[in-house]
């Protein structure tokens, strides 16, 4: 019971949240609704069970991304700047993209709702993860982990090279 | 036992990601853009995780990969902020369609 | 066996393949030593070839019979179909082989002293031996389709030699007359050999003239608006003979091919390419006289008439070169009308050997009496006969040789012309009073216009003053007109029917003097009127114009045929036909290609947007990809 009106809330949130942050004039309001998104997921990653991956969530997205997008929203324009909105030809195909791939999913969806088991509750300790993040057996990720570790390597050189001032 | 069916979760992130669709198709603005497409991404992730909770009781795969993707966006925001940034640099605002010096 | 036959062939090309690629490397004198040297040779072998055929191997019984030394198989259409290459040998394409060779030489041997320091011997030498090999091919060719192919070399050749001064506007001219003329003709021709081929299935003529094959056993039958296509094909084929011999009304080019070096006239002009028509004619005589007996009556009318024209054209022209060229056209008008006139087999044949009497002499009275030409003109340095007179004081053996050669074509005896006409004035009594007149009439007309020609050349006006006083020719020009003057005076005594007739059996001719007496008093009437006329300048020749004007002006004008023709292909064919026709190919194939490209640049600019460089427009058409891609494999 307490676990549906929490999922219903978070919903809620979600739903409401990220719509205005895509519809929004002003840029600064826009990356606090995302923020709000970004809150809420972890919530839902927190009530599925998964605890690592809410710390994640948190601390990467909420925490680091976000902030990034702040700090280059106020390095790019006036945070009180409103967004000049775009025309209605650009709306018209973005909306019609949005609903038609809405309902395909939606039908996609309720035609399969009945095939699905109920769950059962997991929480994966986190010797689970750890053992699963440095194991190199079956269903182990340690190759990920290390491949991931060079992604951010060339990600940081390739951003100071980028932005760098000539 | 989890009373929440699995069809809520992904109409949950359905709309979403759509969101993040129309998003993505209409700002103007780079930076919405791609706040845009980090809606999109989490989406996913929401997705993977459900599916890994409720078909995958016993495995970790889908939390795994979400872990992974939020990591790979992390790096690919980082990149993307600081091409915009040598954008701005060079005219001076940040809306996609005043990037066209190079096209017909 | 005589399979040294094929040198006579290919000796020529090869040396006119080695004058032609190196001809501008040696000096001039030595490619006409080693042109002439070759055709001499060819000469000498073709000499040896008619004394062993004509007195040894040829001849069986009464009957000479065809020798093949060589044949093989070029193209292959089917298993009865097929064009070969080889070399007959046959009373005709020996004599022929005599004919050309001879007349050859001479002009080689001519050429080196008349085109002495003109520019472009080598190339003139590697010519005129490129044309004694199409020519020769021609003679010897086995089957109708070889006969072609050696044809339309020939007329290249005539081309070729007839633009040789190339910068002069009215050569050139001239050349492109004469290809297209003769090329229109050949048009006629290629259709009637393959009407021929398709419905007899054969070309060569050994096929065509069999006494048992289908043309000649009558099995074919079709018919289209009331002649049998055989006597269409004959006909045709006929044309296309027209065309090459100057017969009317193709023979504009041939005044006009007088553009040519004069060396140039006597070989091809006069003596060997423009009786590759008569030649032609007479290969497929059989033919013509079983399959297509009325071709041949049309065929004796044509020439007839053209006979006429020429020589009454003839009596008014000017140039000499012109007079010549008329004369040309009349006499091998007198060869077709004598085939026309004939028969088959024996005495019946008489015309077909007349026919072939008048072309061997013929080609040596006429190719002397253009290099006599060339003598005058080398001397004087004008073609008209105004700035001559009394040329026999300074060109005496030019002159005697001029006159053999004019009693000849006059048809005195016992030069070689008084003989074969006489066989062809007989040949036509025989047959058709009404052409036995008009080439009566016409024999007196040829000795009136060679006498005027002559007395105007080496009389009239015999105190006139040169600037440079003419000279004489060198040796290399006089040894020709001396020999073929020889040759002019012996070569009527050669009992021909020995050894030329129509079916290839051998027959006795005798002179018949009643005819003989009438065509040598029409002669000797036409010497005297123009002796009268013009042996010393009087004012009767003007006189006599003034009183027939019109008829004079016209005669003048060459009754205007060139401006017919001219209004034929300007104003009806090139408005009528090319006009259209351009346009056709302009708006229609042009555009059609110009509609493709400009609906290409169309559609091109109409989809353009496409590619708007808009990362939303991109991500839109990817999105909607994914989702119609994704509705398709779940709905159908």
């Amino acid at each position: 019971m307490a676990e549906q009106i929490i999922f219903y809330v978070l919903a809620i949130v979600i739903v409401v949240f990220s719509i205005l942050s895509v519809t929004s004039g002003r840029i600064l309001r826009a990356a606090t609704y995302l923020l709000f998104v970004l809150l809420a997921t972890a919530g839902l990653y927190l009530l599925m069970g998964y605890q690592f991956l809410f710390g994640v969530q948190i601390s990467v997205y909420a925490g680091g991304i976000m902030v990034l997008y702040i700090f280059s929203i106020l390095l790019t324009s006036h945070a009180g700047d409103k967004e000049k909105r775009a025309s209605w030809k650009k709306l018209l195909p973005a909306g019609f993209a949005a609903v038609v791939g809405f309902a395909l999913c939606g039908h996609i969806i309720f035609h399969n709702v009945f095939k699905v088991v109920e769950a059962v509750a997991t929480e994966p300790t986190m010797k689970e993860i750890g053992t699963a993040m440095m194991g190199t057996g079956k269903n182990q990720y340690l190759l990920p982990f290390e491949a991931i570790s060079i992604l951010l390597l060339a990600c940081i050189i390739g951003g100071i090279m980028i932005a760098r001032k000539r | 036992m989890s009373t929440i069916p699995l069809a809520a979760y992904l109409i949950l992130t359905a709309i979403m990601f759509f969101a993040g669709v129309y998003g993505f198709l209409s700002r103007r603005n780079m930076l919405t853009i791609l706040m845009s497409l980090e809606l999109m991404l989490n989406a996913a992730d929401i997705n993977f995780v459900v599916f890994n909770k409720y078909l995958y009781p016993g495995q970790l795969d889908g939390a795994f990969f979400a872990l992974f993707a939020i990591g790979v966006s992390a790096a690919e925001t980082a990149i993307a902020i600081a091409i915009i940034i040598n954008i701005y640099r060079n005219i001076k605002n940040i809306y996609v369609d005043e990037v066209s010096k190079m096209k017909y | 066996m005589m399979s040294y036959t094929l040198i006579i062939v290919v000796l020529p090309l090869l040396m006119f393949l080695f004058l032609g690629l190196l001809g501008s490397k040696m000096k001039p004198a030595v490619a006409g030593i080693i042109g002439t040297i070759g055709m001499s040779a060819v000469t000498l072998l073709s000499w040896f070839t008619a004394a062993t055929y004509f007195f040894s191997v040829g001849k069986i019984g009464e009957t000479f019979q065809a020798i093949v030394p060589i044949n093989f198989e070029w193209l292959r259409f089917t298993d009865k179909l097929h064009i070969d290459l080889g070399i007959l040998l046959d009373p005709i394409s020996v004599m022929m082989l005599v004919v050309i060779t001879t007349v050859s030489l001479m002009v080689h041997i001519y050429s080196f002293g008349y085109m002495k320091g003109e520019r472009g011997f080598q190339r003139y030498y590697a010519l005129l031996s490129l044309f004694s090999f199409s020519m020769l091919g021609l003679v010897v060719a086995t089957n109708i389709f070889q006969m072609y192919i050696f044809w339309e070399l020939v007329g290249v050749s005539s081309y070729s030699l007839i633009g040789f001064y190339y910068t002069k506007p009215s050569a050139v001219a001239a050349s492109k007359k004469a290809f297209i003329v003769t090329r229109f003709a050949d048009l006629f021709f290629l259709i009637g050999i393959l009407l021929l081929s398709f419905y007899s299935g054969t070309f060569s003529f050994d096929a065509l003239t069999d006494p048992n094959g289908s043309i000649l056993g009558k099995t074919i039958t079709d018919t289209f608006m009331g002649w049998s296509v055989i006597s269409w094909a004959m006909m045709l084929i006929f044309i296309g003979g027209a065309g090459k011999s100057a017969m009317l009304p193709f023979h504009i080019w041939l005044p006009d091919a007088m553009e040519g070096p004069t060396p140039v006239s006597a070989l091809i002009h006069a003596a060997t390419m423009v009786v590759a028509g008569v030649f032609l004619v007479a290969r497929m005589f059989p033919v013509y006289y079983f399959g297509a007996p009325e071709v041949l009556t049309i065929i004796s009318y044509i020439g007839a008439a053209t006979a006429l024209f020429a020589a009454i054209v003839a009596c008014t022209q000017t140039d000499i070169k012109r007079v010549l060229a008329f004369s040309t056209i009349s006499q091998i008008a007198y060869m077709i009308t004598a085939l026309g006139v004939s028969g088959y087999g024996g005495h019946e044949g008489l015309g077909y050997m007349a026919s072939m009497f008048h072309l061997f002499t013929h080609a040596f009275f006429k190719a002397l009496l253009f290099l006599g030409a060339g003598a005058v003109i080398h001397a004087v340095h004008s073609n008209e006969m105004d700035s001559m007179g009394g040329l026999r004081k300074y060109l005496p053996i030019t002159h005697i040789t001029f006159l053999i050669a004019c009693l000849s074509i006059a048809g005195i005896p016992p030069f070689s012309g008084f003989f074969s006409k006489d066989e062809i004035l007989v040949a036509a009594f025989e047959k058709n009073m009404l052409i036995f007149g008009c080439l009566y009439f016409c024999a007196g007309l040829t000795a009136f216009y060679m006498f005027r020609l002559y007395y105007r050349i080496f009389w009239g006006n015999s105190n006139k003053v040169y600037k440079h006083t003419p000279h004489e020719s060198p040796i290399s020009m006089s040894i020709p007109l001396i020999f073929l003057a020889t040759l002019t005076c012996v070569t009527g005594l050669i009992p021909f029917s020995e050894f030329i007739s129509s079916d290839k059996t051998v027959f006795h001719t005798h002179i018949e003097w009643s005819i003989a007496s009438m065509s040598i008093l029409v002669a000797v009437i036409g010497i005297v009127v123009a002796t009268v006329m013009y042996r010393k300048e009087n004012q009767m020749a003007h006189k006599f114009a003034t009183t027939f004007k019109v008829l004079y002006t016209s005669a003048y004008h060459k009754f205007y045929f060139d401006e017919v023709w001219m209004f034929v292909t300007q104003k009806v064919i090139f408005n009528g036909v090319s006009k259209p026709i351009a346009w056709f190919d302009r708006h229609v194939v042009d555009g059609f290609m110009d509609l493709q490209s400009t609906t290409t640049n169309y559609v091109s600019r109409k989809i353009k947007f496409v590619q708007s460089g808009e990362i939303q427009d991109y991500a839109w058409a990817f999105i909607m990809g994914t989702v119609v891609i994704v509705a398709l494999l779940i709905f159908i």
